[in-house]
């Protein structure tokens, strides 16, 4: 595995290992991230992975990009993809999917010719990696789903996505950890803490684990803390 | 133990430290003073840690009262401040008495202060760091990212661990010429050679929309000729162009990912020089090599010696 290596700051490098978004890159780039902690030790300060890539933020005090650079490519030398499921943690998220805190379900399904079971039911059908977070703290960009309820993004942002809030946008799924605008396509609403940061680890998600939707009703939703204030229809 | 209180606030200033670091992946992001050679200057004029929690001061809108004695020290921005009435110049340690009122009105010269305490402002941390950043809801006084407001008291040691004078040629003139050094790379090569050449040659105006996130600038339009690109990391200071052609330099509450083009990313002095620019300020930019930009860093943080001198 050579990524191609790329400057992008006074102390930054970006390590280019796909070209396409691929759930098979997953336990390559988990491999890779391993390798590099362990050969930069403290001197890596922070690496931030995402589909295709992984930027490495090296302390460039102590090292010169040449020698970031020889590390880079000693650290990826014989590098070998992490078994699936040895990459990270597998999560089940309850989601309660109701137009009431999911205002783009039903226009969804019209959308994929379906009934809204169905697209509720193609949502819980796999397991889908988290690529990366970004965004928000603790927002996993996962994926991906059935084509078929894939969506674009709404052509409006919403002021007020509330915290919970599970999106489709494209062939991407997330849940939003925090109250924020957002331009995904809402389908439902998880009563799980996806960011706390007087938790351990702080993010329920990391890149490399893989989440399974699990459908709940609302008594079960609001039996695991969710809130159930529902929003304003789309207009 | 001394003690600040807050008396009032518009909101913006806040509580800022080096930043938070080895938590990118979970997609928080940096925070940190935005002109860190300020606060390196303040935290060092108290013998501070130099990356010490400090008070970020953007344009005023700032009063304090201390309800103790202690030694403070203000870098950055000119903002018009007063010490209980008497105009007060930023870079110098100073002492306050119990009961003086220490007010941030206007920007005269530049646009952020900031104001350190002996040992630093003291705020539980945050995923390591004590940087307010307010769209994450993290950091700050309270921990929940909220800006310093009327009521709030800030705590810090009684004695500062030395107290030293301001070396007078170090000190910088936000009023002169504005040349911002851009470090080319990310996608740059994908820009069209006249963007390229425009990028360098002509001059650029700092727009309204400029923040903590990013500070967008205007000028000739960019075009940017590869393909769409696939979400990535972004590294501070990092210009990116989104379709409308008009560069945003990504600062330290940047997003910590994201697909727009890039065409490199600024060197941290010049991050520095820019959090101290105003709307409609003027500004150049010029290339400079990975190899170069870092003679220059390590050159410039030798520029706050460990020895002390005295008051």
């Amino acid at each position: 595995m050579t990524p191609r290596i790329e400057t992008v700051a006074i102390d930054s490098l970006m390590l280019r290992l796909f070209d396409q978004i691929d759930e098979a890159n997953m336990p390559w780039l988990m491999a890779a991230a391993e390798r590099l902690h362990a050969a930069f030790g403290a001197q890596l300060i922070d690496l931030v992975p995402s589909y295709t890539t992984l930027m490495l933020h090296y302390d460039c005090l102590e090292l010169s990009e040449a020698q970031a650079l020889e590390r880079v490519q000693l650290a990826l030398k014989g590098l070998q993809p992490l078994a699936m499921n040895a990459s990270g943690q597998r999560h089940e998220l309850p989601v309660w999917y109701h137009p009431s805190v999911g205002p783009d379900l039903q226009p969804l399904a019209h959308r994929a010719g379906c009934t809204a079971e169905q697209v509720i039911e193609r949502h819980c059908s796999r397991d889908y990696p988290v690529f990366t977070l970004g965004f928000a703290p603790g927002f996993g960009y996962m994926g991906l789903v059935d084509p078929s309820i894939a969506a674009p993004r709404l052509t409006t942002p919403r002021q007020r996505v509330p915290k919970g809030s599970v999106g489709i946008a494209e062939r991407q799924t997330s849940v939003y950890p925090m109250a924020s605008p957002g331009g995904w396509n809402l389908i439902g609403r998880c009563p799980l803490a996806l960011f706390n940061r007087e938790r351990d680890g702080y993010s329920l998600l990391k890149p490399g684990d893989r989440v399974r939707f699990v459908a709940i009703d609302q008594p079960e939703f609001l039996r695991l803390g969710g809130d159930p204030t529902p929003m304003e229809p789309t207009p | 133990m001394s003690l600040l209180r807050v008396e009032h606030s518009l909101g913006f200033a806040q509580l800022q430290d080096g930043g938070r670091f080895g938590v990118r992946q979970l997609g928080v992001t940096q925070g940190g003073a935005l002109d860190w050679i300020a606060q390196h200057w303040a935290n060092w004029l108290l013998g501070n840690p130099l990356d010490a929690c400090v008070i970020e001061i953007p344009l005023g809108g700032l009063t304090l009262r201390a309800e103790a004695d202690g030694w403070l020290a203000l870098c950055g921005a000119d903002l018009n401040t007063k010490l209980d009435q008497q105009p007060l110049a930023p870079w110098q340690a100073f002492a306050i008495r119990s009961g003086q009122q220490l007010e941030f009105t206007q920007p005269r010269s530049g646009v952020r202060a900031y104001l350190a305490a002996a040992g630093g402002f003291e705020a539980t941390s945050v995923l390591g760091s004590v940087a307010t950043v307010m769209r994450e809801g993290l950091g700050g006084l309270h921990g929940d990212g909220t800006g310093l407001k009327s009521g709030d008291q800030l705590t810090y040691s009684a004695q500062p661990a030395i107290g030293r004078n301001m070396p007078p040629e170090a000190i910088p003139d936000y009023q002169s010429a504005v040349t911002l050094q851009l470090l080319l790379g990310a996608q740059s090569n994908q820009f069209s050679g006249a963007s390229l050449f425009a990028v360098f040659n002509r001059e650029w105006t700092l727009d309204q929309r400029a923040d903590r996130m990013g500070m967008r600038l205007t000028g000739p339009v960019l075009q940017y000729q590869g393909e769409p690109l696939i979400s990535e990391g972004i590294p501070l200071g990092a210009v990116q162009v989104p379709p409308d052609g008009l560069p945003i330099v990504l600062l330290n509450d940047r997003q910590t990912i994201g697909g727009y083009p890039r065409l490199g990313a600024l060197t941290p002095a010049s991050i520095a020089r820019l959090a101290q620019c105003a709307p409609g300020q003027k500004i150049r930019l010029q290339p400079i090599s990975q190899q170069q930009a870092r003679q220059e860093q390590l050159a410039l943080l030798a520029s706050w010696p460990a020895q002390a001198s005295s008051f």
